[in-house]
This record gives structure tokens, sequence and C-alpha cells, in this order.
């Protein structure tokens, strides 16, 4: 029995009879249930298990607080209308928000935090992690850190700016189909059915080795193939739309269709498209890692996230994390918009009014 | 009326708050009522007077954002429920205490077969066997004198009509045998001749179980019949409670007076000018629903400054008489003529002048406004897009057409629909469509879905437009008390033919068309005795009545 084990037994049983003292109910029964479930694994993993569940608990603690206080910053920096929004909105979304925000800050303004160049060899292949490099150096010699940073930038701005692009032609094309209707919307409907019964990543590796890899290409082809389904999810909240009396007033009125999907359809099919952006973006952001991976993405010396994670792939059979950094800083990010998505869908699910 | 007079249902001190803009806002200040076994109690009151908030909260149920209040007292049969758990609550519910929804069709799943979902609630709380209960259900069926008591069970809801739907869904709160029902609003979306059936058949139950009952309604002919004692609510406060016959032959207080009074409102019937012609001419007109046809032969003419109301049942086709005339479905045969020349069957091939002279008014103000757009904007619309206004120009427009709807400029400019109350977005949607300068505007149900104060505002705005612009209105209506005050003329309408036609005092006048008379004689009337009167004199010679058991 060292200090540690005591302390950390102690603690918990310490803060559960607190919480149960002042009736905090779910509080007392995460805490006390956690103590009982660290009874079993410090039995069965001693005191380095019961290091991990601390540092992890401290984890999500620290990541709570920061969580908390960026939202509670931007209720204050925000105006009225949008600060009430922040008051009530989840934990998770004041995380998802904070990591969006430090994610487009390290894009933007990645040559000044960078303290290297992207391709800049600075040491030897696989150097480890020193006080000039934060996170070792690549198979060539890169800093890596530098290349997070820039990875940031060209990872996601790739992203942002297809999806953006399979937004504008998916929203107009869906809207439009669901406004104008008949032959139209058939039409698109089909083109939209064949462009979907093809397998993504397939289709985007026939199409790159048709047209060759540069990034306008890229962008170009991750669009047309993610806007097929904004166009279905466009069309049936349009179609909800068109039906409304306001509509028909307007028909009547003799407006075109131009004026309908702009003035009428679209500010009322906002909330569920803003939720699909945050999701399309995702799946949009692993395709173009996935891309890069297979070497069909984003072409070196570039950095970017999917291509790091393969180019340092064999050190993973050496017990070095550093290719996980990359993928973590995937992963973190998915979740993150997903946290901020859930908030959007939520709200715009009318549960709350 | 009741033998038993023990008291049922005790509520005392009622608050309940709802949760807004981040605050508890108190909605309903501290009501008492008290309900007696068998007794019928009307609640009554304009939207947003918290009649339905207290019908749930005699449930011990409150919407999501909304709580009862400190100090409140619900005592149902002894039992406090306030304090009672939820899972305590839940097994009352449905087996003692029912709920009877304004929209039945809403309220069923249209995936499971009526008597399933009738049996459900007997099953749950083990109070019958399957068998038992589909048994009883269609001796419910029958007192509630629906047509094939013994297979009407095994449809499903889209299966059956809105009025046999309501009648099911009576009987399923019928099937636990509970001691209270409450009915909100149970037949504001029917027509006056299903209201007759359902009301009558609720009223029949209610006495022979015994059952006491609380009927939310804004319509106070329909309370008249249904309630022993009537409440009257305005804004979350009692304005004064006595039973009917007092409440009818002597209210006390003005409010009380100024719903009775409703109904007073007559505007001068102006009669046909005998030297101008038509402003639109109907003539003969036939559409259809793809294959189904909708209107056969149906013709007729609105002068300017008059007011041309259209009767009917809801499928007659009244609604699609207007569609025709706007040029939303294309006539099969006939034309519709417009100062004599003859409108291009399609909206689209009509040319912009045709489209501003003839406007619409809609039923649900809410769907008819773009929620996402401002008051200015929506107004603003037509005035530019047909005048071309902008700049300063339009928003006098908008500030005139305001003014012109009794709503102050400054305070609505910037608003958006949401954020109205239903009379004002019905005044909104007047605004539009005055705001393309029409002659001839047709009105679709224009106040069904209104309060009776509310409803006569709008009229009375109506007549009041009508006069300062000549306007011709083409009123389409199944409430024959709202033609009796607007209408210059009537034409009443079944099965897509017209079935009668002429100035309204003739019209009111027998005799009438068999068809005319039984939509006049559904309409309910203040007298506390009117429905007895009706089945009475109908009884002899209906055939869809059975005998009660």
């Amino acid at each position: 029995m060292n200090y540690f084990i005591i302390g950390f037994y102690a603690l918990l049983i310490g803060v559960s009879s607190l919480a149960a003292f002042y009736q905090k109910r779910t509080a007392f029964l995460l805490l006390f249930s956690l103590t009982l479930v660290s009874f079993v694994m410090g039995i069965v993993g001693g005191e380095a298990m019961l290091w991990s569940v601390t540092i992890l608990a401290g984890l999500i603690a620290f990541s709570a607080g920061v969580s908390f206080s960026f939202r509670e910053f931007l209720v204050i920096l925000l105006p009225e209308d949008y600060a009430k929004e922040m008051r009530t909105a989840p934990l998770t979304a004041g995380f998802g928000l904070f990591i969006i925000f430090t994610y487009a800050i390290s894009g933007i303004f990645a040559p000044i935090i960078a303290p290297y160049g992207e391709a800049e060899v600075i040491s030897s292949a696989f150097a480890p992690a020193d006080e000039n490099m934060l996170l070792g150096a690549d198979q060539l010699g890169r800093d890596m850190f530098s290349r997070i940073i820039y990875g940031a930038r060209n990872t996601v701005g790739l992203a942002l700016l297809a999806t953006i692009l399979a937004f504008a032609m998916g929203a107009t094309a869906g809207l439009y189909a669901a406004a104008v209707g008949g032959k139209l919307d058939q039409l698109l409907g089909r083109i939209v059915d064949v462009i979907m019964s093809i397998p993504s990543l397939i289709f985007s590796l026939l199409l790159l080795s048709i047209f060759g890899t540069n990034t306008v290409t890229l962008i170009i082809v991750i669009a047309i193939i993610y806007a097929p389904r904004v166009f279905r999810l466009a069309r049936s909240v349009g179609g909800n739309v068109v039906v409304m009396d306001y509509i028909e007033a307007a028909k009547l009125r003799g407006e075109g269709n131009w004026y309908l999907i702009r003035k009428e359809i679209l500010p009322n099919s906002t909330a569920p498209l803003i939720a699909e952006f945050g999701l399309e973006f995702c799946f949009v952001f692993l395709l173009v890692a996935g891309l890069s991976f297979l070497g069909l993405g984003i072409q070196p010396p570039t950095a970017d996230w999917g291509s790091m994670v393969r180019e340092n792939a064999t050190l993973i059979s050496f017990g070095e994390i550093t290719p996980l950094i990359p993928a973590g800083a995937i992963a973190l990010l998915t979740v993150a918009v997903n946290f901020v998505v859930d908030w959007m869908l939520y709200r715009s699910s009318g549960l709350k009014e | 009326m009741s033998q038993d007079k023990t008291i049922l249902l005790n509520i005392k001190n009622l608050i309940i708050e709802g949760y807004s803009d981040e605050h508890w806002i108190e909605i309903v200040h501290g009501i008492d009522l008290t309900l007696h076994r068998g007794e019928v109690m009307g609640l009554i009151g304009e939207s947003g007077a918290g009649k339905s908030t207290i019908g749930l909260a005699a449930m011990g149920f409150t919407k999501d954002g909304c709580r009862i209040g400190e100090g409140s007292s619900i005592e149902f049969d002894g039992l406090e429920l306030t304090t009672t758990p939820q899972s305590d609550l839940q097994s009352l519910r449905g087996a003692r205490i029912a709920y009877v929804a304004q929209s039945a069709a809403a309220s069923f799943n249209p995936a499971h077969k009526l008597i399933d979902q009738h049996t459900e609630a007997p099953l749950q709380y083990r109070i019958q066997k399957r068998l038992e209960s589909q048994e009883d259900a269609m001796e419910l069926y029958e007192r509630l004198r629906l047509p094939n008591p013994r297979e009407i069970g095994f449809r499903y809801p889209h299966q059956v009509s809105g009025g046999q739907l309501q009648r099911a869904m009576t009987a399923m709160a019928m099937a636990c045998r509970p001691d209270l029902i409450i009915f909100d609003e149970p037949t504001t979306a029917l027509d006056v001749t299903t209201q007759i059936e359902v009301l009558s058949a609720i009223r029949d139950i209610v006495d022979q179980f015994n059952t006491a009952a609380l009927y939310i309604t804004h319509d106070l002919a329909v309370v008249a019949q249904m309630a022993d004692v009537i409440k009257v609510l305005l804004k979350g406060d009692e304005v004064e409670e006595a039973d009917t016959r007092s409440m009818l032959e002597n209210p006390q207080d003005d409010y009380t007076k100024s719903l009775w009074a409703v109904r007073d409102f007559k505007k001068d019937q102006v009669p046909r000018p005998t030297d101008a012609a038509p402003l639109i001419s109907v003539k003969n007109i036939d559409a259809s629903y793809g294959d189904t046809p909708v209107l056969e032969d149906v013709s007729f003419d609105i002068f300017s400054g008059m007011t041309v109301a259209v009767v009917g049942e809801s499928g007659s086709g009244k609604s699609t008489a207007a569609r025709c005339i706007t040029g939303l479905l294309p006539p099969t045969k006939g034309e519709i003529l417009f100062q004599g020349t003859a409108l291009p069957p399609d909206y689209r091939d009509r040319t912009k002048d045709q489209l501003r002279q003839a406007q619409m008014i809609y039923q649900m103000a809410d769907t008819a406004l773009n929620p996402k757009v401002k008051i200015s904007e929506i107004i603003g619309r037509p005035a530019a897009f047909y005048s071309g206004l902008h700049g300063p120009e339009l928003k006098n427009r908008v500030d005139e057409l305001l003014d012109l709807i009794e709503l102050d400029p400054s305070q609505y400019y910037n608003r958006y629909p949401p954020e109205l109350s239903g009379g004002q977005k019905q005044r909104i949607g007047i605004a539009r469509s005055l705001a393309a300068e029409p002659t001839f505007i047709i009105c679709d149900e224009v106040t069904s879905a209104l309060d009776q104060l509310v409803a006569e505002g709008i009229l009375r705005l109506l007549d009041k437009l009508q006069k300062e612009l000549n306007l011709a209105y083409m009123f389409i209506t199944h409430d024959l008390a709202t033609v009796r005050s607007i209408a210059d003329e009537v034409v009443v309408m079944q099965y897509g033919k017209v079935v009668e036609q002429g100035p309204k005092d003739v019209m009111f006048k027998p005799p009438h068309h068999p068809y005319t008379d039984l939509l006049l004689s559904s309409v309910p009337e203040m007298d506390p005795d009117w429905l007895t009167t009706l089945l009475e004199e109908r009884g002899v010679n209906s055939n869809t009545e059975v005998n009660n058991p």
C-alpha cells in the first residue's frame, strides 16, 4: 500500500460522500460506481491501472473545464441573440467549438506557429523527439509537429472547400427539383441514383486516375461524389416546404423559381442543411484522408494527415505512437464536428420549443 | 343530473408556469375548480386562456417547458396529484382519467387498427382480456352509433371519416370506464353536420356511465349543449363560473357578455347591381383530381363590392372551385370570365395583371406566411412585385397597409410571423392580398381557425375594407353563422355540385333545398335544449339512430 493508492480511494470515497450529502444524485452515482469499479481494477491491474484511471479522469475533467470556460467566453463575447443560444448549449458543443476553433487558428496561422517549414528536412529519418522537435521527425527527417500544423491547413481547407462546393451544387439542384417537380425532378433524381450506386472510394479513384491528381480536380471530384446526398436531403426538406400555402401564394403572385428557392424555400430548410453540412464535412474529410493514404490525394511534399499516417506506418511495429498522432488529429476533429452538429440537430428538431 | 354528488376533482389555487426567455412565467394564475362525479364542466375562453393547460393539469400532467407552481393542489378522488410519483400517475391516466384530443386523426397511430389501439389500455392495466376488451369496444362503438360496430374496429385510422374517428377516440377513452374524461375541443375540426353526431354521441355516453368530464372549447353554442356548469377563463384567470342556464341567461362579467354578443355582427346586405356585368363569372366548370371528378357543372357570378359565400361540408368542392378560379387546378370543362374576358385556365399562362386582380387569403395563417421572412417583406413583396415600388415609397405603402389592417406599423414592421397571434397573422395575410391592389379576394375559411372574438374582428375588418375599396369576396366557409354575418349571396354546394344559390335573405328563409335545411338546422344555437330538441325532431325520420340498449 503506498500513499497514491490510499489517497486515490480516500479522495473518491470522500467526494462521493460529499455528493451524497448535498443530494447530487447523478454525481454520487457516477463517483461511487467509479470507486467500486476501481476496487476491481486495482486488484486486477495494480497501481499502474489506477494511474491510468486517474489520468483519464483528469483529462476528462480538464476538457470539461476547457469547454465550460470556452462557452462562457463565447457567451460574454457574442451579441445577445447568439449568447442566449450559447448559454443553453451543452458542454459537448462547447468542447466541439473549442476544438474547431483551435484547428482553425492553427490552420490560418500555420507559418507563424510551425517552427519549421512543412517540406524542410531538419534531422535524420525517424529521429526521436527532443527540445527542437516536439513530436520527433518523420521518415525523411521533417519536423512532425510542423507538418501536423500545416496539415490542418491543407487537409481541413481542402475538405471544407469540397464540402462547400458539394453543398452549393446539391442544395441548389435539390431545391430546384422540389420547386419545379415533374420531369426535371425525375431526371435529376435518377442521375443522383446512378452516382450514389457506385461506391464512393472506387468512383473517386476512377475519376482521379482519369483526370489526374491536382488540388482543383480533387475538390471537384469529391464535390461531385458528395453532392447527391445533399441533393436528396435538400429535395426532401424542400418537398415539405413547397406544399405550404405561402409557396402557393408566391406562385400565384407570379414569382419565378429562383425567387421561390432563394427567398421562400431556402430560409425554411437551413437547419437540416447546416446539420448535414457538419456530417458531410466529416465524411469528406475522411475520404480526403483515405485518398491521401492511398496516394491519390494531396501530393507530397505538401503535409497531409492522411498521407502522414501511411508514411509513418512502419513505426507502429517499433511501438512508437507517431503515426497515431495525425490519425488522432483526424479523429478529434470528426468528434468535435459531430458534437456541434448534434447540438444543432437538437435545436432544429424543435425539442426545445 | 347526476345521482352521486361526491367531489371527484378538486383543484385549488392552480398555478402553472411556462419557461421562456430563461425565465419562468406564470401562465395560469391560481384557478380553483371543483368537479363532482357525473358532472360536465365546460371550460371556455380564447386561445391563450390556459384552458388546455388546465385540462392537462387535471391529469397531473404539464407540457414540456411547463411546471405546476408552488402551492397548487390537484386532488383527484382523494389523491393529491402534485405529489404523486410519475409511475403512479401513469397508471391513473388512461385507466381512471382519459383524454380526448382535438385532432383524432393526429392522435391515432396510423399503423395500427382502431381496435388494437382501443384494447391497449385495458390490457396494460389488466382490466380485461383481449377478447373481452374487443367485445366491449364493439359495444361502445354501437353505443356511439358508429356504422358496422362489429367491423369498424378492424379498420385503420385512415379508412374511416373524421367524425367516426373522433367517436372511436371517445370510445377508446371510455375503454377503462374512467371517472373523468377531458375533452379538448373534440369537434372543432369537424363540419356542423358531423359535429352534431359526435356531440350527441358524447353526451349520451357520458350520461350513461355517469362519467365526469371537462369539456374544453371556444364555441359557446357547443358548450351550452354539453355542460352542466360553465367556467369562463381569460388569460389564465377565472372570469366567472355558473351553471349553464344561468350563465347563458344572465352573464355577470363584461367579458362574458362580449363573448355572448359575438354573433351579433351583421352587415347590410347589398343587392345585385342591375346594370353592371359580373366581375367574375364561373360558367359550367367541371374539374377533377386525376380521374376523380370533384366539380360538376358549377356556375355562379360575383359582382364588384359584393360577398358571395360558398357553403358546404368538407369534400363538397368549395375549395376546389376556388382553385379553379385562381388557376391552380385548370378546369376540364367550362370557363371563368373576368370582367367579360375568359381567363387562361392555368395560372402560369395568366398575365401579371390578371394574377394581381385576384388574391387569396388562406385558412391557416400559420402556413400561409413564411415564418422566416419579416412582416415588412411579406407585405412589401407584392407591392414591389406588381407596382415596382422600392425604398421609402415601399416603406410608406407597407405602413399604409399595416394601418389599414389596424396594426401599428412601428411595432410590427420588423417582426416575424411566429411572434404574432393567430388573429394578427390572419390580418397580415389580408394585408398581403391588399398589397397587390386586387379587385377580387378569395377568403378560404379565413375565420375557422380563430376564436370567436378574433374572428368577429376579422369579419368586421373585411367588411370595412370591402366598403372602402369596393372589393368582391368569394367567402368559402362551413360556418353558417359567418355566412349570416357577412354574405350578400349564398351558394350551397354538395358533392361538387351547386345545390342552391341566391341572395342571403332568400336563402335563409324557407322553403329550403333539403341539404340547405340540414346545414342550417345543424348550426348549434345558444339554447341548452337545442340539441335535445333537434335530435327528437330528426329522430322521427332518421335511420342512422340505433336504439340504446
